[in-house]
């Protein structure tokens, strides 16, 4: 069914059909309409048999998803930022467990400073979590892989994250064609685990691992990964032929045939390169867009094929590795090993700073020029002003409030104070 | 009123016998055919408390569900001892994950047993630091939700499996790994420490009970009506630690006994909030009884007695006596 409805709503209604049987939830910005739309699906009685835990803090979330998943119910969480990172113990143990717990991440930055918009900071620090990772750009690719990844967390017992760009997806009103129910349970069957908590055959879940057997059990996780590689395509095309929507699951090709500069990027911003692309390549650039759907596994075979005869990559990347630069960058250049293609890292977008396709356009119109790292946008005056400070008087403080004092904002008692 | 039907026959080595008593009284540990949930050839200390206790509650646990059970367990000493990968001593489903979220994954465990309308019921268990410390959250969430969860702590008063360090159950004057017996104040702090049973009964929850390993078949009992019951339940058993409290082996029994007699470890029963049963003590014994068995406390008994500490230790106790109204019963 076709529908006009905000990004948090399609993703709800999706995880409904994919008829969860625990759904744990903790409030966290951007994800909370999300968990709202589920609380009221299942309050209703619209999805039955399903039970709705109100929990007191993500890492409570987590643990409740692997409770009941190793009971051998479906479950399903959301959550971002902070919230991630609070649940992260629990979130390496679902892995580890091989639960497959769908979970959906509405990115969000990482504080301090708090801050509430977009960027890939929370998902990117699990990216060696042992979850697979899959990054919608639009809200009908949000949807979609939240169905497909049940039948992929299921079927490869691994747990699934799909991410979404906070308030850019989970807030914006987009029209979506929505599967029916019946659609949905041909596509995916029920969860039927190998291995569950059962008085009628008791085992014992999460034992100590010594040295013995525990490399095995890692180097299998990355195994089931790899296998992943193959899985995701195969139900993505199953997906594709029940519902009209084909796509190739690990990547996304935009205007690649002829490309010679590439724009590498994961998320919604996709499509704000590929308007630039677009622009571009109407004034005689030849510009390319990939997208990564599936960054854990990481599809190094179709980064690759995609790139092997391009002149310029540039990953273009809503997160940073502090003290090194780019994350995808690395992985990309992982794919392009022995060859001689430069790869370059622009930082854009962090906090939720806008990515405008003025700037990205001068960007690749300037590829060659490019350094190895380059934070686009960057307000160059007032990092600056703090690093001159800084060399002048080295002493310790928070980093935003020292940027205030800098401006005179703060500290001295005769400067104009910030608006309260 | 006490959780037991049947007082046991006591002997003057404080043995409890079950050969006068109907087959369906006897304690569930002496069924032949009890379910061994945790099974012999775990490699617990000897004379370890927690292995007892948990033995006898979650055998007392498949009595009351008809064996239709799942443990959760948080890390800690009985998770190692328990489960030495290949090997296992559960006789029953059980699960661990992590240190802090034994409650949410019981609450995890129950919701898909509700929602796949099994009967199948939950006992979460931790040490007194996945308890009070660092599960404190989820275990007051899934009170607060009254979800259908027993929680058992095997209280040790601190973080044996790591090499006995303080814990917030941990009681004052105590010496552990990280409140050593130097300086002034040798020993743990007085504070108020972290009354878990008391903030259980403030969640107003079915079900809260204290019990001693001492006392067997209460805490056989404590769990067998626990396990009648629906929601949020808590049962906060004193489990001594020879190696963590510096005592014999062959104390533990008299150890656990001593902490309820002397009036430092309370055993009781609440109601959504109330307490309903106290378990009287059969003499009083003042707390130097108790303290000077232990090497942990070594630092009160040198050349001087710390008389000081010793009285606050002693008003400690006399408050609980009081708080509590523990009677005394000569039998």
């Amino acid at each position: 069914m076709r529908k006009q409805i905000e990004g948090s709503r399609a993703v709800a209604e999706a995880v409904a059909l994919a008829r969860p049987e625990v759904i744990c939830a903790y409030p966290i910005s951007p994800q909370t309409h999300i968990v709202e739309a589920l609380s009221a699906i299942v309050k209703s009685g619209e999805l039955q048999p399903c039970e709705y835990v109100n929990v007191e803090s993500e890492f409570a979330a987590m643990s409740v998803a692997i409770g009941a998943s190793a009971a051998g119910a479906r479950a399903y969480t959301a959550t971002a930022s902070q919230g991630l990172l609070f649940m992260v113990e629990a979130v390496y143990n679902a892995s580890g467990l091989g639960l497959p717990i769908v979970m959906t991440v509405a990115n969000r930055a990482i504080g301090a400073p708090i801050n509430i918009w977009n960027d890939h900071s929370d998902s990117m620090s699990q990216r060696d979590s042992g979850w697979i990772q899959l990054f919608a750009q639009d809200n009908q690719e949000a949807l979609d892989l939240h169905i497909q990844a049940f039948k992929l967390a299921e079927e490869v017992s691994l747990p699934v994250m799909v991410c979404m760009d906070g308030f850019i997806l989970t807030h914006a009103v987009e029209e979506v064609e929505m599967p029916d129910q019946g659609t949905v349970d041909e596509f995916l069957p029920p969860f039927e685990p190998r291995q569950v908590l059962d008085p009628a055959e008791p085992v014992s879940i999460g034992a100590m691992v010594g040295p013995e057997a525990f490399m095995e059990v890692r180097y299998l996780a990355h195994r089931r990964q790899m296998d992943a590689l193959d899985v995701i395509p195969r139900i993505a095309e199953e997906y594709g032929q029940l519902t009209g929507r084909v796509r190739d699951g690990l990547v996304s090709h935009y205007r690649l045939d002829d490309a010679e500069v590439v724009v590498v990027a994961l998320g919604s911003v996709l499509g704000t390169l590929q308007d630039t692309a677009d622009l571009l390549r109407e004034l005689g650039l030849k510009v390319g867009v990939l997208g990564i759907t599936s960054f854990r596994p990481f599809p190094l075979d179709s980064v690759r094929a995609a790139l092997a005869s391009v002149s310029s990559v540039i990953v273009l990347e809503k997160a940073l590795a502090v003290g090194i630069g780019g994350i995808v960058t690395n992985n990309v250049r992982t794919a392009l090993a022995g060859l001689t293609i430069p790869v370059r890292t622009v930082i854009a977008g962090l906090g939720g700073r806008p990515i405008l396709v003025e700037s990205l356009a001068t960007m690749i119109r300037g590829a060659d020029d490019l350094e190895e790292l380059t934070f686009l946008d960057l307000r160059t005056d007032l990092v600056e002003r703090e690093l001159e400070r800084s060399r002048t008087t080295r002493k310790s403080g928070p980093t935003a409030e020292n940027l205030l004092r800098d401006v005179g904002a703060v500290g001295d008692p005769h400067s104009v104070r910030m608006a309260r | 009123m006490s959780a037991e039907p049947v007082k046991f026959y006591q002997v003057g080595s404080f043995a409890v016998g079950n050969r006068l008593l109907d087959i369906t009284e006897r304690s569930a540990q002496s069924d032949p055919n009890r379910p061994n949930s945790i099974n012999s050839g775990h490699r617990a200390c000897q004379g370890c408390g927690e292995a007892l206790g948990a033995r006898y509650a979650l055998d007392a646990a498949m009595r009351q569900t008809s064996g239709d059970l799942v443990a959760v367990n948080a890390t800690g000493c009985l998770e190692v001892f328990s489960t030495p990968y290949p090997e296992t001593s559960w006789q029953i489903p059980w699960l661990h994950s992590l240190f802090g979220n034994a409650p949410a994954v019981a609450t995890g465990v129950a919701a898909a047993m509700r929602v796949k309308n099994r009967e199948t019921r939950v006992v979460a268990q931790a040490g007194d630091g996945g308890t009070v410390d660092i599960g404190m959250g989820p275990l007051s969430g899934m009170f607060e939700r009254n979800d259908d969860v027993l929680f058992i702590c095997y209280d040790n008063e601190a973080y044996m499996n790591t090499g006995v360090q303080r814990s917030g159950a941990t009681p004052p004057a105590a010496r552990t790994a990280t409140t050593q017996a130097v300086g002034e104040h040798p020993g743990n702090t007085f504070g108020q420490g972290k009354d878990l049973p008391r903030i259980a009964m403030a969640h107003e929850i079915p079900y809260v009970a204290t019990a001693t390993v001492a006392d067997l078949r209460d805490l056989e009992s404590k769990v067998e009506k626990a396990m009648q019951v629906r929601g949020a339940r808590y049962i906060h058993v004193l489990v001594p630690c020879p190696l963590g409290w510096g005592s014999a082996s062959k104390d533990t029994i008299l150890l656990a006994r001593l902490a309820h007699e002397t009036g430092l470890f309370p055993v009781f029963e609440a109601e959504f909030g109330e307490v309903t049963s106290v378990l009287p003590v059969r003499r009083r014994v003042p707390v130097t009884e108790y303290l000077q068995r232990q090497r942990r406390y070594a630092h009160l008994f040198g050349s001087e007695p710390d008389t000081e500490t010793i009285e606050r230790v002693q008003a400690q106790a006399d408050r609980n006596i009081r708080r509590y109204d523990i009677p005394e019963v000569n039998v």
